[in-house]
């Protein structure tokens, strides 16, 4: 792939199991993208630094920090963001355990508890605080998030089914 | 659930289904084409006169529609007092503020011609601290200090750096040295640091044909956007319409006005085409206002037996380049200077200094969090000298009905609640008896620190909310209010107190979480902690006079007088025959006969509160009425430190805290949690760190630090419930009460545990460390 | 939001890409390569760099191999640090580069990317300056093979044109017993006031240090004070730290006075686990 950095480059990525047409500068982080051209805007700008994870989307269901990730870099793997998620068990126990306050973390968290939940359905405290401690929440006591995620591993029968 | 006890029930806030599928929209999240993109060119200097700004080569970028500087547009804002251009003008006063602003087609048009534009400055004295600030050699501020015009309440000193001073003078000073048989002093310090809401602060505006203004921002003042707006640029208050979507987050740095003004001169620079400006995190660092610093001093008195007698203090804080609400916060803290404590004997002086650095606003807790570690500090020295049990010295003097405050108001059970219960039930949920340092082996100790808080609102006298309830033809209804939702939880609360006094199903409650200032009735702020008890009581109201209009078209239909009707479940019927009645789904649009003749009409309830009997304070003597009520509580810390390396755990912290009524358990343990997790980052973690010309070197969330999962401790949370008169189902202010205490209670537990007096902030193991060492050394 | 554009390239073979860096290079567009990118972005989005050009080297065959070859362990440049720590095959380096950023930017952030980088901490470089490992660097010239004391003095020296495909590690040194210990101002998400990686290899113990100084090193003349132990630990170890390569760092995580306290005791807990044969 090429692009002529004066000119934009038309490209197809997949996002949320659709295939998506985009027009983009090399220079565009897959955050911006997904929220100016397809108007997913549950991916959050929070430092466009890689710091705080509210942007974090799924790529091949690994957790990515989309701010730090080129739109086209995103060509040929499978995007998922908070909008592709639908009834999961970690939205609930969001939910169920008050997990959130004013909610602009929360699509970046649920992300990677999501992933962490499919990826390592066995992770324990030092694991759960070794992903979790990705993102930050500025209005819960992380207390909630904790017990979400927990709760949902707990709960979780697909156990050792790694997507490496 | 029963509509019963819907008061204090955990019912699951009113969007959260919208918060965990990324539905929730907010201010930056209304992707439109067509928007025009603003960006900033900011302040590389503290400390400049600027010289000359060169656009030149910013206007060759494409995509360019407008370059605006401050000269264009030379007005000062600010409340209380006008010392701010929305843009530099002549000189800048802090690094990182707003020189240029260019609005371009493209985000990335707008940064490349914003990187672009070239100011040259001429270095100023900087002036980085606040001792610095009162030296009477110290460079002007503010050259015009005197002129300013006033806004509010406010007392700047012209010709120095002060731009307020609160003074209390309670009580005789003489005789209280002359009682006190042991003094201490301490002199605690910190530097400022951020609110770092997850959301940075952003903006929108457009300028319609006919003269309106539409702004939409993420602020906790929407109403005062509207006045503001309007009285800069001379628009009539109902022309200015102020959008306020979900809020993320904010704990008091969305009370400020500012990318507001800089988003209405840049769509007037553009004939009022739609521009959005959204802060970059290294902006919202420090471009945009900030978490207040303090330099303090606290000397206090008491009697052998540890009853207090007399109390000096001095709060200098740290309120940067511009005034805004920080000369507000320094009345507040005078207001509450002793803590929670019956002192016969008080002189306070609190300033608010300028100095070069970023302007401070609001922070949650509003000085409290900050007066509380100075007091705090010195109880735990008192304590120490008096070889007194920490608790029981702060259980001697716990603040109590019979009383007065700092400000001379004679104290109630309704308007200070019950502090000494809220410490006896502290004390056994940290099993406080055990001891409070305790060596637990392999260069480990367990330590546990106190700290007492109480706050009271310092809003405008006159600060006011009001609520509307629409029916709509199910019976049900609809809530409008002024409140802003910015995670607190305030809208569903609300829905549960209009639940409660129509005695209906909460999910027949619908509460729209936009505010919008053309159609909802005005709720001054969403500050202060007074969001829920200002708006409950208008909703209290507005409940009140729906009852009233249903009970009328009832009565007609049932042949009665409204007076013996009641409504409940649904329906309106009568008290002495229950069984007969009639739906509120009949009435709730008028009533019709069966022959098509029609009476009523749509019920809206309506209702409006206002706050009562608050006085501004004697600026001589600081007596007068500052707020309604106080919260008042107890917080304390546990932690796990290494001897060795100075590095520590937090184990355990814990909140009581006298709620009056609390309306929903869980958003009121989530209150506190999350308070008390800010506190406990604030304390341990955060700071600005300043090079000696005032240039801030951490204005990365990757530098500035902020507690993270699995750094939090085990919380414990418990409620005394002691009703306030005022308060709705008498309920007292919650919001901000778990910051409060929680620095001063791990200042004091590290302060034990490493057995060197830790004045300062942020507590980290590197100032542990220097502060033993100079203690080591102080003794060779 | 990077505010200037650059043309992006996904080259699928070393020839390839190095052929692409110069015609880019001749054509003044300051290409650059491209793995991980997360410190390209940033710095970028701060305008601390203006190529004209990025070469993604992801798509390139040898640099995604990650493989035991006739007792040597090889990781292509594009390995991503979380990837490295999941399969674990080398238990000193999981340790060592789970400590850069945060877990999901280890999703991104790669081995050549942390190595070849300009942030001063680097921490992935540490095991294989104690496991005596080989790079090979892809350049204009062809493929060459170097010893990693060769090519990383301070930061990874390559010539323009030049990048990091692989890093080759002999089998024996990855079981060998090692601490890493990692300290930071307050938090683990942040940067490191020290990290030391340690290994003990025929009872002479190895260090090497990120965060103390400006850039990665190992010293031998710091390893042949701490491993002279006829004299008290404490000695040796104020010994080492009177050869540090360089200064000490000062800045917003610590003081270098503050951080010469660290140092001091994290040696000592390192040793004390490694002498006492406890290393894990």
């Amino acid at each position: 792939m090429l692009t002529d950095g004066s000119r934009r480059l038309v490209m197809d990525i997949h996002v949320n199991g659709e295939i998506r047409n985009v027009i983009v500068r090399a220079a565009d982080t897959l955050l911006h993208i997904l929220r100016e051209q397809l108007g997913l805007t549950g991916a959050k700008p929070g430092c466009e630094n890689g710091d705080c994870g509210a942007c974090t989307v799924l790529v091949n269901g690994w957790p990515i920090k989309s701010c730090i990730m080129l739109a086209v870099e995103a060509v040929g793997h499978e995007i998922t963001t908070i909008e592709g998620l639908k009834d999961t068990p970690i939205q609930k126990a969001f939910l169920k355990k008050w997990a959130f306050q004013c909610g602009y973390c929360t699509p970046g968290f649920i992300m990677n508890c999501y992933a962490l939940a499919k990826i390592h359905p066995d992770a324990d405290d030092t694991m759960i605080q070794e992903w979790l401690g990705s993102n930050i929440c500025r209005c819960t006591g992380y207390e909630e998030i904790n017990e979400a995620i927990k709760s949902v591993l707990a709960s979780n029968p697909h156990l050792g089914a790694k997507l490496l | 659930m029963s509509h019963l006890d819907i008061i204090g029930e955990n019912v699951p806030r009113k969007e959260a289904l919208e918060k965990v599928t990324g539905a929730a929209k907010y201010t930056n999240d209304d992707i439109r084409p067509g928007l025009l993109h603003v960006k900033m060119t900011t302040s590389t200097y503290a400390h400049a006169n600027i010289v000359s700004i060169d656009t030149s080569k910013a206007w060759k970028v494409p995509g360019v529609r407008a370059i605006v500087t401050g000269k264009q547009f030379p007005f000062l804002t600010g409340t209380p007092l006008e010392d701010r251009p929305p843009i530099a003008i002549d000189k800048v006063r802090y690094y990182g503020e707003p020189v240029a602003v260019v609005v371009a087609d493209y985000e990335f048009q707008a940064k490349k011609a914003a990187e672009l534009i070239k100011v040259a400055y001429e270095p100023l004295p900087v002036v980085n601290s606040v001792s610095e600030a009162i030296k009477r050699t110290a460079p002007l501020i503010h050259e015009n200090l005197g002129r300013y015009k006033r806004v509010e309440e406010v007392y700047p000193e012209d010709n120095t750096n002060i731009a307020n001073r609160t003074k209390i003078r309670k009580g005789d000073m003489q005789k209280g040295w002359m009682k006190s048989e042991v003094i201490v002093t301490a002199n605690v310090s910190f530097p400022q640091s951020d609110h770092a809401a997850m959301e940075t602060r952003c903006a929108r505006a457009e300028i319609l044909p006919d003269g309106r203004a539409i702004i939409h921002s993420a602020s906790q003042s929407p109403f005062v956007i509207k006045k503001v707006i309007s009285r800069y640029f001379q628009i009539h208050p109902g022309k200015v319409i102020v959008h306020t979507p979900l809020v993320g987050g904010a704990f008091g740095g969305k009370v400020s006005i500012q990318l507001e003004f800089i988003a209405f001169l840049a769509s007037y620079a553009v004939g009022g085409r739609m521009v959005k400006i959204v802060n970059t995190r290294e902006e919202d660092f420090i471009t945009s206002p900030v978490h207040i610093g303090l330099d303090a001093r606290v000397k206090l008195g008491c009697t052998k037996s540890g009853e207090l007698i007399a109390a000096e203090i001095i709060y200098l804080f740290d309120g940067g380049a511009y005034s805004d609400r920080a000369a507000i916060i320094s009345r507040a803290a005078a207001a509450d200077c002793t803590g929670p404590y019956n002192i016969e004997n008080v002189w306070c002086d609190s300033l608010c200094i300028y100095t070069n650095h970023p302007y401070a606003t609001a922070f949650r807790g509003f000085g409290h969090s900050e007066l509380t570690f100075a007091i705090e500090r010195a109880m735990d020295l008192l304590a120490n000298k008096l070889n007194m049990d920490p608790l029981e010295l702060r259980l001697k003097n716990a603040i109590a009905p019979g009383n007065t405050s700092p400000t001379q108001v004679p104290l109630n059970v309704s308007n200070i609640g019950d502090l000494s219960k809220c410490l006896e039930k502290l004390r056994g949920l940290m099993n406080w008896n055990e001891g409070q340092r305790i060596k637990i082996g392999n260069n480990k100790v367990k330590a546990k620190g106190i700290g007492c808080f109480w706050k009271n609102s310092n809003t405008p006298t006159n600060a006011g909310s009001g609520a509307v309830l629409t029916f709509n033809p199910d019976g049900s209804i609809s809530l409008s209010c002024g409140v802003v939702e910015i995670g607190q939880g305030t809208k569903t609360a609300l829905a549960q107190i209009v639940a409660e006094t129509m005695k209906m199903d909460i999910n027949q409650i619908h509460v729209r979480m936009e505010v919008n200032t053309e159609t909802n009735p005005e709720h001054w702020k969403t500050a202060a902690s007074r969001s829920l008890f200002m708006a409950g009581r208008a909703v209290l109201a507005a409940a009140e006079d729906a009852i009233n209009q249903l009970r009328e078209v009832a009565s007609i239909v049932l042949r009665c007088a409204p007076e013996e009707l009641a409504v409940g479940r649904g329906r309106v019927f009568l008290k002495s025959e229950p069984n007969i009645g009639i739906s509120i789904q009949e009435i709730a649009y008028g009533y019709t006969y069966p022959n098509g003749n029609s009476i009523g009409g749509q019920v809206i309830g309506r209702g409006s509160y206002i706050l009562k009997h608050l006085t501004k304070l004697n600026p001589e003597t600081g007596a007068g009425n500052p707020g309604p009520e106080w919260t008042v509580g107890v917080q304390a810390v546990e932690v796990e430190f290494d001897i060795k390396n100075y590095t520590y755990r937090i184990i355990k912290a814990a909140s009581v805290i006298d709620a009056g009524k609390v309306i929903n358990m869980k958003a009121a343990y989530g209150q506190i949690m999350g308070g008390m997790c800010l506190g406990l980052s604030f304390a341990s973690r955060e700071a600005f760190s300043f090079s000696s010309t005032g240039v801030i070197q951490n204005t990365q969330l990757r530098t500035y630090k902020i507690m993270r999962l699995g750094e939090n401790p085990k919380y414990i949370i418990d409620f005394v419930e002691t009703p306030n008169i005022e308060g709705p189902y008498g309920l007292r202010g919650l919001g901000e009460m778990g910051v409060i205490g929680i620095p001063a209670a791990l200042a004091n537990s590290l302060s034990l545990a490493s057995e060197v007096e830790l004045n300062q902030l942020p507590l980290t193991p590197e100032l542990i460390w220097k502060t033993k060492k100079g203690d080591q050394s102080d003794l060779v | 939001m990077i505010s200037f554009d650059f043309e992006y390239y996904k080259p699928t073979s070393i020839i390839e890409a190095v052929n692409l860096f110069q015609y880019l290079h001749q054509k003044g567009k300051k290409p650059i390569y491209y793995a991980g990118g997360t410190e390209i972005i940033t710095r970028a989005r701060r305008n601390d760099l203006s190529m004209k050009a990025v070469i993604d080297i992801k798509a390139i065959p040898e640099c995604t191999v990650f493989q035991f070859q006739d007792n040597k362990l090889i990781i292509g440049a594009v390995i991503t640090l979380t990837h490295l720590s999941e399969v674990n095959v080398f238990p000193l380096l999981s340790r060592t580069s789970s400590g850069a950023a945060d877990h999901t930017a280890r999703n991104k952030i790669t081995l050549g990317g942390n190595i070849s980088g300009r942030i001063i901490y680097r921490e992935a470089v540490l095991p294989f300056l104690l496991s005596n490992s080989q790079v090979v660097i892809a350049g204009p010239k062809g493929i060459k093979y170097a010893s990693i004391h060769q090519v990383f003095k301070k930061t990874l020296q390559v010539e323009a044109g030049e990048f990091l495909v692989q890093v080759i590690t002999d089998k024996n040194y990855i079981n060998l017993p090692y601490v890493v210990a990692r300290k930071t101002k307050i938090q683990k998400v942040e940067y490191p006031l020290a990290t030391i990686a340690a290994i003990k290899r025929k009872e002479q113990i190895r260090t090497a240090f990120s965060g103390v100084c400006s850039f990665p090193f190992r010293s031998l003349e710091m390893e042949k004070e701490l491993n002279d132990r006829s004299v008290p630990l404490r000695v040796r170890i104020d010994r080492a730290i009177s050869h540090l390569p360089g200064p000490l760092l000062s800045n917003v995580e610590g003081t270098a006075e503050y951080r010469k306290f660290v140092l001091g005791n994290t040696l000592e807990d390192i040793l004390e686990i490694l002498e006492g044969e406890r290393g894990c």
